[in-house]
């Protein structure tokens, strides 16, 4: 018999009744589609009047490489770009730092400075685009490098959209990818929140994200929970920092795993935006109903991604990508077949693309906006989900809030212990995965995958030599000085970043300006 | 008594991505060893180092990122500075097939891919631990 619990562990029963939703009111609690609370999705029409953008995050190697990849996903019918930075890149390293050996390129591709910006993104619009960028330490610099290019080839900041990740909590939490304390760094993103609502009001200025926190091994209540909680934590901050909450609360996104566990998946989504809606317009008074409005990108669950048989990923994949486009998602990745050995190649980037545009092409789904509303087992599981979310605001509000539960390693715990179950339930063969602990092929064939070579290291380390022997060391160590006095003071960092980046100096050498400044941040390692 | 394998767990290169490493480091625990985990952004030279100073049976690296063919010849060297060439050296992690035999020629033992079972993994330390005589 297969196990009546969800992949988080939750219990299901075999049926659902009316007896299930029996207090669930209509206008209360689900509101038509556009309506508060947003239950049943944020658009009337659904995808009628505009499907969900599919974007595939790619990068790799060099800017040359990535932005011949970029124009590949482009010219096969991808809208829009979401660009993968290499781990030097993430950590505010140059390739030329010991700590950046054997890392240049290989997990995304590498930008250390305004140089390799302009040809990552050289021959496409940035005006006539969006892009996403999944960074977070430097999100603001690398914001501002593209911010220079995009004035470089003459768009206009006031019309330019896209998203920078710029969730420093959740690498706290999850994905581990912090430089800085975690007061200094909201500071940055506070930063980011007031300059964009100035200058660049239609960029998403932060990602808030539960992919990293369903992947490191939270239930999809915890990453519901922690996620939206961040959201919180980051308003209250923006607030805190003199903001007005509609200044800035409608330019903050979501990004939330799309896991194996179908109805429980929608049912997540659905309670975000449920939650959402009625902590911005009850707790924070806001009063803009775009700062109501939950609005997400969705990638599938890499985790569940399997180095047997990986042609069953594309299985996988697409019943993932399924439970999103049913919860109206405004974005959507879909993970490619080999990405439990590599970095995807071009032929199974396409058919990733491929899998969105058959759900979105053939199968009619797109045409009724959340069909799965009123089921009694979906409408269910959306006020469990919330109930359960709510309970974790509680016990963090209790520590005083995001930053200290992370302070205090609540979340990383309660995340570590989700992960050890789920892997003894693997183990105990109590959760069954095709292919690696239940109807498993003995010979297999080897996947051809990509192999990123040791050359892009040596491509960046010349452009990079190139860069500082072209430019001006003095106007670098001018714009770096003013940094310093910004981070030290109240003065916005995003302009003196701004003239860093145009008189090129390196993501390295802005992240160590501000290293000086703040300190850096050394995790208590725990298991 | 017994003497308990001792397993310091380590997570070198840039990589933040520390489930895999985590949930070893219990699994190892859980199945009787001593483990001591040393965090993230470990250089070569710190992990020999910790590896010295906790007296460690065994070195397990998670690495997700792709440097594996620049942090285990360095690693392996510097145990062979130190004298410690009978630490059993495991990897585990996303590790192309064409690198696995270049990882063994070089000293590293185990090389355990994405979808191997814990137990496995716990078998082959207890196999290939170095062996000690106790005094108890």
């Amino acid at each position: 018999m297969p196990s009546a619990t969800t992949v988080s562990g939750r219990r299901v029963a075999a049926l659902y009744t009316p007896g299930d939703i029996a207090a669930l009111d209509y206008q209360r609690d689900l509101g038509d589609p556009g309506e508060f609370p947003y239950t049943r999705g944020i658009h009337a029409s659904g995808y009628r009047g505009k499907l969900w953008t599919m974007r595939q995050f790619a990068g790799f190697g060099t800017p040359e490489e990535t932005n011949a990849r970029y124009k590949q996903l482009l010219a096969a019918g991808g809208t829009g770009l979401s660009v993968a930075f290499d781990l030097p890149t993430l950590m505010g390293r140059d390739p030329d730092h010991e700590l950046s050996l054997g890392e240049v390129g290989k997990c995304g591709v590498n930008v250390a400075s305004l140089a390799d910006m302009e040809v990552l993104f050289s021959g496409i619009d940035l005006g006539a685009i969006t892009s996403s960028m999944t960074i977070n330490s430097p999100a603001a610099m690398i914001l501002a490098m593209y911010l220079v290019v995009a004035e470089q080839q003459g768009a206009d900041w006031q019309t330019l959209s896209g998203t920078i990740q710029n969730d420093i909590l959740k690498e706290f939490i999850a994905q581990k990818e912090y430089i800085y304390p975690p007061r200094p760094s909201m500071r940055l993103i506070t930063d980011v929140f007031a300059f964009c609502a100035q200058h660049v009001p239609r960029w998403n200025t932060i990602s808030v994200s539960g992919y990293h926190i369903r992947e490191a091994g939270a239930t999809a209540a915890q990453e519901l929970a922690f996620t939206l909680r961040d959201g919180i934590e980051y308003v209250q901050y923006g607030i805190d920092a003199g903001l007005d909450v509609d200044e800035f609360a409608p330019r903050i996104s979501f990004f939330f795993n799309a896991h194996s566990d179908f109805f429980e998946e929608i049912a997540k989504y659905r309670a975000a935006r449920r939650i959402w809606a009625r902590v911005m317009r009850d707790t924070f008074k806001a009063g803009n109903p775009r700062s109501w409005q939950l609005r997400f990108h969705t990638q599938t669950a890499g985790v569940t991604l399997t180095a047997q048989q990986p042609y069953n990923n594309v299985v996988r994949t697409a019943l993932q990508a399924l439970a999103p486009v049913l919860a109206g998602t405004q974005s959507l990745h879909t993970n490619a077949l080999d990405e439990a050995l590599a970095l995807p190649t071009a032929e199974t980037a396409t058919l990733a693309l491929r899998t969105q545009q058959i759900i979105a092409h053939e199968t009619g789904v797109t045409e009724v906006v959340d069909p799965l509303g009123g089921s009694y087992f979906v409408e269910r599981l959306t006020n469990d989900l919330e109930e359960e979310a709510l309970a974790y605001f509680d016990t963090i509000d209790r520590m005083g809030g995001m930053v200290e539960a992370i302070e205090r390693g609540y979340p990383q715990k309660e995340i570590a212990e989700s992960a050890y179950l789920f892997q003894q339930a693997v183990e105990a063969r109590e959760r069954i995965i095709v292919g690696v602990n239940d109807f498993i092929a003995e010979n297999e064939d080897p996947l051809h995958i990509l192999y990123i070579d040791e050359s892009a290291a040596g491509t960046q380390l010349a452009r990079l030599a190139k860069v500082k022997a072209g430019r001006s060391q003095a106007a670098v160590e001018q714009a770096l000085d003013r940094l310093k006095r910004a981070a030290a003071g109240r003065e916005n960092t995003m302009p003196p970043l701004l003239d860093a980046v145009r008189a090129y100096a390196t993501v390295g050498e802005m992240c160590d300006a501000l290293r000086a400044v703040w300190g850096e941040y050394v995790e208590v390692p725990v298991i | 008594m017994d003497h308990k394998i001792r397993v310091v767990i380590a997570k070198p290169g840039l990589d933040g991505h520390d489930r895999g490493a985590r949930v070893i480091a219990r699994a190892l625990r859980d199945a009787g060893m001593e483990v001591i985990y040393t965090g993230l952004r470990q250089t070569p030279e710190q992990i020999v180092a910790a590896a010295l100073q906790e007296d460690a049976d065994v070195i397990g690296l998670s690495i997700l990122s792709g440097a594996h063919m620049h942090i285990c010849p360095r690693i392996m060297a510097l145990l062979e500075e130190r004298g410690l060439r009978d630490v059993l050296v495991v990897v585990g992690g996303i590790i192309p097939d064409v690198d696995i035999p270049k990882l063994n020629e070089i000293g590293v033992r185990g090389i355990f891919l994405p979808g191997t079972p814990m137990q496995d993994i716990v078998e082959f330390i207890r196999k290939h631990a170095r062996a000690r005589v106790e005094t108890a």
